[in-house]
């Protein structure tokens, strides 16, 4: 695979795929690694709100729990969130894209006129009202944002599908008898990944940041969950103060999301090999 | 004498569109002999691409084609969707950018397509193909089966696509323009390379242009199309020498090289979804005469294998 030895060659997203890999063996064996794997859900009233210390690295949150314990238990839930809402988002947007870009006609102008729709309600304020309508949590928070994001599939898919529906290569598939879902999925689309990649990628990165942002507004997880953004929602009343109890959460927050931009840069660099040479 | 390699008889192309049907070819007839070469020339517009579309099978969706036949090697491919000429032509395309995926490697794109119609091991097929980019002078031929498209230039490209298709050792070989998107310099290398190929393996040749200098130095013969109808064809040095359509003896005063003064030919090519009636050419023809807008002209045999469609061929241009 010389896409993956590129990527490795770049140190920057190489990074970035670090950061993505570590968070994903910390979800993996979180409740292995957390200390106090139990403080997800205990209190220890006695012990609220320590500073940093040898024996809480990340200090104690206003229930007595174990911070350093809470952001590796979620850790879990941020990766859940993203990796979901993006394969669903993936799941509705190519289809449509491919589907759109392909026919001419009604067909494709209604679908590219829904998704028009879809990109013109804000995405924070159509999960927010989802959140309301369905019950809040994690659930309804997932399904907004997949509602939300695969519109940018569609797109990109639609845009690539339309620029190559009249290419020679195409036209030669259809002459010698390839049903349109062969040359669609196999041909095609290997034409848009490189796009829908780097799509995803970055799309995971900001998942995570809307999902934490929503669990900041109360939308998304609920109390005693060890989400992140929830967690900085409940440090508030406690700022000055207790410092840590926002900071690292928000830092792995800033991390993951990073890590994930980084990897996305690194991955369209690598993937798609007309614009190899744009870095050298 | 053995049969043609390809003969279109009274071949009529329609397209249905927006703006209603589109006559885009009607009763045209010609024939590519066997280790012969065939220039179909002729201005924008007039059906040179949907003629090489529908011989190779690809003419686009809404098409139909409601009267003619398309022969090759003695054999209908109209009627048997091109299953028996699969592999057997090859095709130059106009526009190599997009002739391959941009996506997968040039040499596995043809290698895929030998796997399929050629004879052989893989290994064969990689000696040949290796065989073939030498022939068409790519340079380092053995690393270029491992580059993608876009890596290389322009002509290169040309030269990659000309390998492609001849891999399949089709028995003809279709070109439609394939040198209009290069400079002068590289036309005249990829033109001395195709005649060559060809008269070196008896190819037969079907060479779509709209440049009578580079149709004069590739092909034996031609056939003038105009909007969708051959106005003339015959032997090319006969018919560049003395023609005898109006349109062909203005199309050839309207070459820089030949002419004195720039002459032009009045109006323009008719829209396809609205053919005048009778002859096509009727209203610019400077020698048009009142019956010529009723009945199209039927192909007078001027001997010598030279045809023209039209019956005032001998009277002098005004």
């Amino acid at each position: 695979m010389t896409a993956l030895r590129l990527l490795l060659r770049d140190r920057v997203a190489a990074l970035g795929g670090l950061i993505v890999l570590f968070a994903l063996v910390v979800a993996i064996f979180a409740p292995w690694i957390a200390p106090y794997p139990d403080d997800a859900f205990e209190s220890h009233i006695m012990q609220r709100l320590r500073p940093p210390s040898a024996e809480f690295p990340f200090g104690t949150d206003n229930l007595g729990r174990d911070i350093l314990s809470r952001v590796i238990l979620g850790t879990r839930n941020a990766l859940l969130v993203a990796v979901a809402v993006v394969l669903a988002a993936m799941a509705i947007g190519v289809p449509i894209g491919l589907a759109a870009g392909w026919r001419e006609g009604w067909l494709s102008e209604t679908l590219m006129r829904v998704t028009d729709v879809f990109l013109a309600v804000p995405q924070l304020i159509l999960a927010l009202a989802l959140g309301q309508l369905i019950a809040p949590g994690i659930g309804a928070a997932m399904v907004a944002l997949a509602l939300t994001y695969w519109p940018f599939f569609a797109r990109t898919v639609f845009a690539e599908t339309r620029r190559l529906r009249s290419a020679l290569f195409v036209d030669a598939l259809a002459g010698i008898g390839a049903s349109p879902a062969r040359i669609l999925f196999l041909h095609v689309l290997p034409n848009a990944a490189p796009a829908v990649l780097v799509r995803a990628t970055i799309g995971m990165g900001f998942t995570i940041l809307t999902a934490a942002i929503l669990g900041f507004l109360g939308v998304g997880a609920a109390p005693p969950s060890p989400d992140w953004g929830l967690a900085v929602s409940e440090a508030r009343q406690h700022l000055p103060e207790a410092w840590w109890f926002p900071t690292f959460p928000g830092l792995a927050i800033l991390v993951l999301v990073l890590g994930f931009n980084l990897l996305g840069d690194g991955l369209r660099d690598a993937a798609d090999p007309r614009l190899r040479r744009s870095r050298r | 004498m053995s049969p043609p390699v390809l003969q279109v008889e009274g071949l009529a192309v329609r397209l249905r569109g927006e703006g209603g049907v589109a006559e885009i070819l009607d009763d045209v007839s010609l024939s590519v002999p066997r280790g012969g070469t065939l220039g179909v020339v002729g201005e924008s517009g007039c059906g040179k691409s949907t003629l090489l579309r529908a011989i190779l099978g690809i003419l686009p969706r809404g098409a139909e084609t409601p009267r003619g036949a398309i022969l090759f090697e003695g054999r209908d491919i109209l009627s048997d969707r091109a299953e028996s000429a699969r592999g057997r032509i090859g095709f130059v395309p106009q526009d190599p950018y997009l002739s391959l995926n941009p996506v997968f490697r040039a040499g596995d794109q043809i290698l895929e397509i030998m796997r399929r119609h050629a004879r052989g091991s893989r290994r064969d097929h990689r000696d040949r193909l290796v065989e073939l980019f030498r022939a068409v002078q790519l340079p380092d031929p053995v690393a270029a089966l491992r580059k993608y498209p876009h890596q290389f230039s322009g002509g290169q490209r040309q030269r990659l696509l000309i390998a492609a298709a001849l891999a399949c050792d089709p028995a003809l070989v279709v070109a439609d323009e394939p040198t209009t998107a290069l400079d002068v310099t590289t036309q005249r290398e990829i033109l001395a390379l195709l005649r060559g190929l060809v008269t070196e393996r008896g190819l037969s040749l079907l060479f779509v242009t709209h440049d009578l200098g580079v149709l004069a130095s590739v092909c034996t013969e031609v056939a003038v199309l105009y909007a969708g109808r051959v106005a003339e064809a015959g032997p090319t040095r006969a018919v560049l020498d003395a023609p005898r359509h109006p349109y062909t003896r203005m199309l050839l005063a309207c070459h820089p090289d030949r002419a004195t003064d720039l002459a032009g030919i009045p109006g323009t090519v008719p829209a396809a979804t609205a053919q005048p009636t009778g002859c096509r050419f009727h209203p610019r023809c400077p020698i048009v005469h009142s019956g010529c807008a009723v009945e199209a002209p039927p192909m007078v045999s001027l001997g010598e294998g030279r045809a023209v469609a039209c019956p005032w061929h001998e009277a002098a241009l005004a």
